[in-house]
């Protein structure tokens, strides 16, 4: 489904990826841990297509196609999803407009027709039971007001309607006391199927209590130094990252 | 610049018949024009804003008898069901007006009437509040045609809105029109009066308009004006208004039309425990030009004053926010807060913001501050990201930006009408009404 290979990128005249390659089939999850400062969540924003970020080397492939030749609407066409770590308020537009708009945009580039709002409140009321969202939240401008635990459920929301075939969760569990961890990993799990796959971008480990990746990856210094099963990301709690960055000096 | 094609057509239209007590006022106020000339960039308050591509266009006075019907004027209504009296060209159309549901108690008419039924209440208040020394407020009273008496008897409340609605159309070519405006509420009265600047044809005119809003003790007047003139009009506008004790004057301030705009809203608190509210929103495009300037007089103790404008400026559209707030040494205890904010949507468009504030009492509580700024990249990005196309969603975040100053307008279907003609300008799909207002 997406081929990482050899990918290098820049923050203004900062190296922060300096050569990832990462392949992932459909129905996987694929975690991505590493230190601060490690590049991670320059990672899943180069893949949603951040204007910050220049990429200088490398490519993208996603289902065959070049992502990074698109725009960031043609990739969340493509069924490309973020889940940003600090999602943006937008004041005045409401929540269930921006849903609206989002999904009926996509429901027009996948070639199909838009629908109107009695409709889409249908679809709504299914998507709010995956994050145990009340409906009041749609009324509300989008993310203005929403504690840190709304802010993340309204990410998953989205996600939800969106239905991606690749999802990106940039550090979707910062922030979150262990309910809300739970009701957005709940809401992750609920959205997984053999068709889709995961990225799960975490500083630790918790998280993957309840969304259990196939393979974990450690980033340091802006390249993948260590790969493994789920098994890796246990070890990483038990003795933090020193020893793994010590390793790939040595 | 050129006077004289205004003293001719001042003394052209002298010997018509009007009260006695108006002709010395009319001849003093030409005086003070003549004297002052058409303002120019070098008159402080005039700074940005120069009204030179007019001075010497030889306007005529008001337009000819038209065709316009009841029909053309039903996207403009806001309300049907409201009192609308209408000015056609500047002067009144009775065709064209309905007055049949106003509220018990209420006047509105037209100033030629009124002066006729009402003489000693409009002779007690025309020209008393309109006392800026200002060469257009002194050229409308010096050529008014016509205009509106709003009375609003003691204590009574109007709750229906009462729509002065101002149209030119194709026969107001080359015209030059001075309505005039006088709002009169007594004691413990209540009103919403809308007026609408409206241009059916694309040509040129000039409209030159006065209000004068007389709030009484415990008196509220709503007042708000759309200004959506023809492309190529120009329309200067200036509204004073007197506040006595315990009373609330609510100015909402839309503009969006017209080659180039100024709007100057004047209020001066001269009792305690009043409260002003000026709020506004400019939307340009192309080279429209639109300017603002507001002055909050604070005359007496604990009153409050509360003005948020907003603006939208695209390609190479220019505006100029000039809010003035002034509290006198007797003023203590004033509570004024006062904001600009501008969205610039491209590189070539101009914003020239001055809010100020002078401040001869030492216990009050004033603050004032402006801001500029550019799309929001990051809520761009967030909505790219989830699907929305570019277009759409600039349209979206520009919208989002107006929304708050169009939540403050109280009288909820001037509200959806102007959230509608914003939505329009900038999201451009009609079919999108009121369901889909990003608000809702």
């Amino acid at each position: 489904m997406l081929e990482i290979s050899n990918l290098t990128a820049t923050a203004g005249d900062k190296d922060i990826l300096k050569g990832i390659t990462l392949s992932v089939q459909a129905g996987e999850v694929h975690a991505i841990m590493g230190p601060n400062g490690s590049g991670k969540s320059t990672l899943a924003q180069v893949l949603a297509g951040h204007p910050s970020y220049e990429v200088t080397g490398g490519s993208v492939l996603f289902e065959g196609e070049d992502l990074l030749e698109l725009d960031p609407e043609e990739r969340a066409h493509k069924g490309v999803f973020l889940a940003f770590q600090y999602p943006i308020e937008i004041p005045g537009v409401s929540n269930a407009y921006f849903l609206r708009s989002a999904y009926n945009a996509m429901r027009v580039a996948r070639g199909g027709e838009e629908v109107d709002p009695m409709e889409f409140l249908d679809v709504m009321e299914e998507k709010l039971k995956i994050v145990e969202m009340d409906d009041a939240m749609l009324a509300r401008s989008v993310n203005v007001g929403f504690s840190g635990g709304e802010k993340k459920r309204n990410e998953i929301l989205q996600m939800a309607v969106l239905e991606p075939k690749l999802a990106i969760l940039d550090e979707t569990d910062s922030g979150l006391d262990i309910d809300a961890l739970r009701v957005v990993a709940e809401g992750v799990n609920k959205l997984r199927r053999p068709d889709n796959a995961a990225i799960v971008v975490t500083h630790y480990q918790r998280l993957l209590n309840y969304i259990v990746p196939d393979f974990v990856h450690v980033l340091a210094g802006g390249r993948i130094i260590r790969s493994g099963g789920k098994e890796l990301a246990l070890e990483l709690e038990e003795k933090g990252y020193d020893w793994l960055l010590q390793e790939a000096l040595a | 610049m050129s006077v004289s094609h205004w003293q001719a057509a001042f003394a052209a239209r002298a010997g018509r018949d009007e009260p006695q007590w108006l002709t010395p006022m009319r001849r003093t106020a030409m005086a003070s024009f003549s004297a002052l000339g058409f303002p120019t960039p070098k008159l402080e308050d005039w700074h940005y804003t120069s009204l030179s591509s007019i001075a010497d266009v030889p306007f005529s006075i008001g337009g000819p008898a038209s065709t316009t019907t009841v029909a053309d004027l039903t996207p403009f209504m806001i309300n049907a069901e409201w009192p609308t009296i209408v000015l056609l060209n500047g002067t009144y159309s009775p065709a064209l007006s309905s007055l049949d549901s106003l509220p018990a108690g209420v006047v509105v008419l037209d100033l030629v009437q009124a002066w006729q039924t009402h003489p000693d209440l409009v002779q007690r208040h025309f020209g008393t509040v309109a006392v800026s020394e200002h060469a257009m407020t002194a050229l409308n009273t010096g050529l008014m045609q016509d205009g509106v008496l709003v009375h609003v008897p003691k204590s009574v409340v109007s709750d229906t809105p009462i729509h002065i609605l101002h149209v030119t159309d194709s026969a107001g070519v080359s015209s030059a029109q001075f309505p005039r405006t006088l709002i009169v509420a007594e004691r413990f009265a209540t009103a919403t009066v809308l007026e609408s600047f409206v241009g059916l044809a694309d040509v040129a005119y000039f409209t030159n308009h006065v209000a004068e809003v007389v709030v009484g003790e415990h008196a509220t007047i709503t007042h708000s004006k759309i200004q959506r003139e023809s492309n190529l009009a120009t329309h200067v506008s200036t509204t004073e208004v007197h506040q006595a004790r315990d009373s609330h004057y609510v100015n909402f301030s839309m503009a969006m039309g017209a080659t180039l705009s100024r709007t100057n809203v004047y209020t001066v608190l001269d009792g305690e425990n009043c409260g002003a509210t000026l709020n506004g929103l400019y939307l340009g495009k192309g080279t429209q030009h639109t300017d603002h300037q507001t002055r909050i007089e604070h005359a007496q103790p604990n009153c409050f004053s509360r003005e948020l404008y907003k603006g939208v400026l695209d390609h190479s559209s220019h505006a100029v926010f000039n809010g003035k707030v002034y509290v006198h040494p007797i003023a203590q205890k004033t509570d004024g807060k006062q904001s600009n904010h501008t969205l610039l949507l491209s590189p070539d468009a101009r914003i020239d913001t001055k809010p100020q504030l002078e401040i001869f009492a030492d216990d009050v509580k004033c603050t004032h501050g402006a801001t500029v700024g550019r799309m929001d990249e990051a809520g761009l990005f967030y909505m790219k990201s989830r699907g929305v196309p570019a277009e759409t969603a600039r349209k979206l975040l520009t919208y989002a930006f107006a929304a708050d100053v169009l939540e403050t307008i109280e009288n909820e279907t001037v509200k959806q009408a102007l959230q509608q003609l914003t939505l329009e300008r900038y999201a451009g799909n009609g079919a999108e009404r009121r369901t889909a207002t990003p608000a809702s």
